[in-house]
């Protein structure tokens, strides 16, 4: 029963807080000979499989390191090319770690606001009178709450899908939000929030979810 | 207990199929208009899921609620979206798209050489069996919850 992590989006669509409670890296790390049996490709500054799924290595799944060093978005650490230097035969036998790409801060950014927009068209196209929008997104590997304020900020949780509880954790998160965001002197409104006390309580409240999930799901 | 409308979109965007049984407010846009922004709308969360999602996927995005309904959605292998709007009593059409795709549109449609796939489907054969299964479900009163 995991809570993998939670947004919270102002009024205008912009991302004002993050957090990754828990995150999940599948990686697969191989030693390869040269013909490479994959095939890779450009994508969004990153280098993914396009074909040849195997061995628990996904399509879309990214490079994440050669030999052991980090690779630099498309380039390896050294500022080379990740195809050539993979299509140079020398540089065989290599060992690759691929997995899913971790989110960045712009991309996080993005996400946050376009799930801003489509909250909106669901409400617009509800067959339905005097609907809200999307209050809970389903998909086969997690599930996507959200909480939407009366001054519509919208607190987004994460989970797994048979996480419960959840309506009462949005409720918690947006107590403290007011408790240690709003009542603080130095936080601006709408502005990301930097305060210690909102980070401590958010974390303390999200393990306290996931304990009390563990036995209300179960059965 | 109620299902308010259906859409099937093809791969391309185009609405092959509507029609509602408990539809109590319109968008407000015309209805071809309403049919692209529903097509946007399921791309942009198909795409948004498919970045957001913290582990692999295996069949993606499966339905959204709000306060006041659920969205089912159920795409085909060959890019065939079947979209039910339902009241929040139903908690899983999965199971009805995948009968509507294989007892409905496979033996009425794909298996009708009249009918070009790709093009708005005007079978009436097809519209009068589908009002029935509908009609037919467990789920589905003819007066609103």
């Amino acid at each position: 029963m995991v809570i993998y992590s939670v947004y919270v989006v102002n009024k205008a669509g912009g991302l004002i807080y993050q957090y990754d409670n828990y995150v999940p890296r599948a990686e697969a790390e191989k030693t390869f000979s040269y013909p490479l049996d994959l095939v890779l490709k450009h994508h969004d500054e990153k280098v993914v499989v396009s074909f040849g799924q195997r061995d628990g290595i996904r399509v879309g799944h990214a490079v994440l390191s050669i030999n052991g060093v980090d690779v630099v978005g498309k380039n390896t650490a050294e500022g080379k090319d990740t195809l050539e230097y993979l299509n140079d035969p020398a540089n065989y036998p290599v060992s690759i770690r691929f997995g899913r790409a971790r989110l960045s801060s712009n991309e996080k950014l993005m996400l946050a606001s376009m799930f801003h927009s489509l909250f909106a068209i669901g409400s617009q196209l509800s067959p339905d009178v005097g609907s809200s929008g999307i209050e809970m997104l389903e998909t086969d590997v997690f599930k996507l709450h959200c909480f939407q304020t009366l001054t519509g900020i919208k607190f987004i949780v994460l989970a797994d899908p048979r996480q419960s509880g959840i309506d009462a954790l949005l409720r918690k998160i947006y107590e403290i939000y007011s408790d240690f965001a709003l009542k603080n002197p130095f936080y601006s409104l709408e502005m990301p929030i930097r305060c210690e006390l909102f980070d401590q309580n958010l974390k303390g409240s999200l393990e306290i979810a996931e304990k009390a999930g563990n036995f209300g799901a179960g059965s | 207990m109620t299902v308010h409308n259906l859409y099937i979109f093809d791969r391309n965007g185009s609405c092959l199929y509507y029609n509602e049984w408990n539809r109590k407010k319109q968008a407000g846009i015309s209805k071809d208009e309403e049919f692209k922004l529903m097509y946007g709308m399921l791309f942009s969360i198909r795409s948004f899921v498919s970045k957001m999602s913290p582990l692999d996927m295996k069949e993606g995005f499966l339905s959204f609620q709000t306060s006041k309904y659920r969205l089912h959605y159920y795409e085909t292998p060959s890019g065939l979206r079947f979209i039910m709007n339902t009241d929040l009593s139903v908690p899983n059409a999965r199971e009805t798209l995948q009968q509507i795709y294989s007892n409905l549109y496979v033996e009425y449609i794909v298996k009708n050489p009249v009918c070009v796939l790709g093009h708005s489907l005007d079978s009436e054969l097809f519209s009068s069996r589908l009002d029935s299964f509908i009609r037919g479900l467990p789920f589905y009163s003819p007066r609103a919850a």
